[in-house]
């Protein structure tokens, strides 16, 4: 399955979170019915509202809006929605689209299921997150 | 008119409907029914769309009640009848359970066209059939022209009723060659073959229950699992769970969690390459026949040069809430294709969009915000006298939009006791005057209760009612809890 033909297979593929996947895990991941697409300015994950996923940035940029905060922007790559997945609980900032923004969602529900099936993706994540915490403490 | 004369000739016309599936249907009687002027046309000869071929093995995976414990034409009845199309027009309801010969709870291929082509002769929809939609584009003042082989329309908005229809080929090497689900053969043909199904979706599925009493031995594949658990409390278990109990009684079935890598022509049969995906090894597979189960897509010609994005491997049209491909674009789709606007997909529950059940009542959300916001006219609405609470509790407990379309369309009420039904996003994601919304949701272990949003200026604010055991939320409970959030 080395040929390039399936985009989002690829996409994914050339993201750090699932970097250590084999391509056959990486189909199993792919499902086209979690393909979002967002237009500049469309609110993806709300405030205070609950049962959201779990989003991963294919393209394009999204903006994490505090209150009372600097908006801290998302790229390709980047994923937002985990803590108020993992946690069960609603987020505490809007996450709206900065640009045209294509994104990757997986479903709350199926977010644990992921994570335990695929380690090395949970210890991505995890290093991710622990990347934050730093940039706060600092 | 005189029978023999076509309506709708090319020219201009404030809306135009393309299709004349199950969308166009109803997309047009809704239409009608708010006094908005529009042609509807079809590169068919007959009503019906994908239903006068589909599904090939001609029964059904939604079920319609022909007796039910509310009344046929009314719409309790709509709760169980998954099939027909609606109207506000007694008459017009429930006719496909009318067709059904009761050997099942779903409906036949053959019930449920007659059932459609009774509501466009009954109603009547007008529609000028042999008339191919073959490309469009945008005029300086903005209206849309459409070209078709008898002229071009011009319109102030479209809408695409034109179904997720035209086989689609997972990009697998060697799938060119194999046959699709559209041109599988008569089950005995099958007799004592070994087939190989690419896809576990509906069409795959379809095909291995059909293929059950024939076949030698039948082996479904695709990279992701089928949620069993989930699949067995929707109206596809009618499809699914015959095949898996044959596999788990040995019976010949398999369903692998398989990434196909390549598919090979042998001389006497097919060679299937590929590697597991939840259980890791290569599968390396000689079958007599190969069938693609994979899919659809929305046959959009050229509409994408006017913008028209599209998600899920380029097959779907990518919607906002009221089912536009962006907003303002005054293209509008109607049908399975408004799948493509996903909703909030709260706990992972997606819409009913790609079913008629679901789709039915887009197409009526869909006709109001189109004749208010791009045609200007005067839509009327609802108007709920005092107390709101008792209303908002007999909607959401008998309301068949929110239950079909849980977490997708809600009824919402303003302070003024102005009443319709909405996308629950547009809701939250607009301002406007205070407001109340309540929708049906249901959480990821199948629990189903109430959901409220309250609008106070700018801010939403979202309360969770509890779950009842008859899902009957109009006792003092909910009463209390409502009122509190009010």
């Amino acid at each position: 399955m080395t040929d390039a033909r399936d985009e989002l297979v690829r996409s994914l593929a050339g993201l750090a979170l699932f970097a250590d996947l084999r391509d056959p895990d990486l189909w199993a991941i792919a499902d086209p019915e979690n393909e979002r697409l967002f237009g500049e300015g469309e609110r993806v994950l709300r405030r205070s509202l609950s049962g959201g996923g779990f989003f991963v940035i294919l393209d394009g940029e999204a903006a994490v809006e505090i209150p009372d905060g600097e908006p801290r922007r998302l790229r390709r790559g980047d994923f937002f929605g985990e803590v108020s997945t993992l946690l069960a609980c609603k987020p505490t900032a809007d996450v709206v689209a900065y640009t045209a923004l294509h994104t990757l969602e997986i479903p709350g529900p199926q977010l644990e299921e992921l994570l335990l099936q695929y380690p090395q993706v949970t210890y991505r994540m995890l290093q991710t997150m622990a990347r934050r915490i730093r940039d706060l403490l600092q | 008119m005189a029978a023999n004369e076509r309506p709708f000739p090319p020219g201009d016309y404030p809306v135009v409907i393309v299709g004349s599936g199950p969308g166009g249907l109803q997309a047009s009687h809704c239409l009608a029914r708010l006094g908005v002027e529009h042609a509807v046309i079809s590169q068919d000869d007959s009503p019906g769309g994908m239903f006068c071929r589909c599904p090939i093995y001609q029964r059904l995976l939604s079920w319609s009640k022909p007796d039910a414990p509310a009344e046929p034409g009314t719409r309790a009845y709509e709760w169980y009848d998954h099939n027909s199309l609606v109207s506000d027009d007694p008459r017009h309801q429930a006719l496909v359970p009318t067709f059904m010969d009761r050997a099942y709870m779903v409906p036949s291929r053959e019930a449920m066209e007659r059932g459609l082509a009774t509501f466009a002769r009954q109603v009547p929809v007008p529609v000028r059939y042999g008339c191919r939609w073959e490309s469009t584009r945008r005029e300086d003042d903005g209206r849309l022209v459409l070209a078709t082989s008898d002229g071009e329309y011009r319109a102030q908005a479209a809408v695409f009723a034109i179904g997720v229809t035209t086989p689609w080929f997972s990009p697998i090497p060697g799938i060119e060659s194999v046959p699709h689900y559209v041109d599988t053969r008569a089950p005995s043909d099958y007799r004592g073959q070994r087939v190989f199904v690419i896809g576990k979706r509906n069409s795959g599925f379809e095909i291995a229950d059909g293929l059950l009493p024939w076949a030698r031995q039948v082996i479904l594949g695709s990279p992701r699992p089928v949620q069993t658990d989930v699949i067995a409390q929707a109206s596809v278990r009618v499809r699914y769970l015959q095949p898996f109990e044959d596999a788990s009684l040995g019976g010949g079935t398999l369903a692998l969690d398989l990434a196909v890598e390549r598919i090979e022509r042998l001389e006497r049969g097919w060679r299937v390459v590929g590697a597991g995906t939840t259980q890791p090894g290569p599968v390396d597979l000689e079958v007599d026949e190969v069938i693609a189960a994979t899919g659809f897509s929305t046959p959009l010609l050229d509409l994408g040069d006017l913008g028209v994005r599209t998600v899920a491997q380029g097959r779907i049209p990518a919607l906002t809430p009221f089912w536009e491909s962006e907003a303002g674009s005054g293209i509008f789709f109607a049908g399975n294709a408004t799948q493509g606007a996903p909703g909030l997909r709260k706990q992972g529950v997606g819409s009913a969009s790609p079913a008629v059940h679901g789709f039915r009542y887009n197409a009526r959300v869909m006709a109001r915000h189109l004749a208010g916001t791009k045609l200007g006219l005067d839509v009327p609405a609802e108007h709920v006298e005092g107390d709101p609470v008792p209303y908002l509790l007999e909607e959401v407990t008998t309301a068949p939009e929110l239950w079909t379309q849980k977490s997708y369309l809600a009824r919402a009420v303003s302070a003024d006791g102005e009443a319709d039904i909405v996308p629950l996003a547009h809701f939250l994601d607009t301002t406007g005057p205070d407001a109340v919304a309540i929708a049906v949701e249901m959480d990821a272990a199948g629990a189903t209760y109430p959901a409220v949003y309250v609008r106070r200026g700018n801010n939403v604010r979202e309360r969770l009612l509890p779950p009842h055991l008859l899902n009957d939320f109009r006792g003092p409970e909910h009463e209390r809890e409502l009122r509190a959030v009010l």
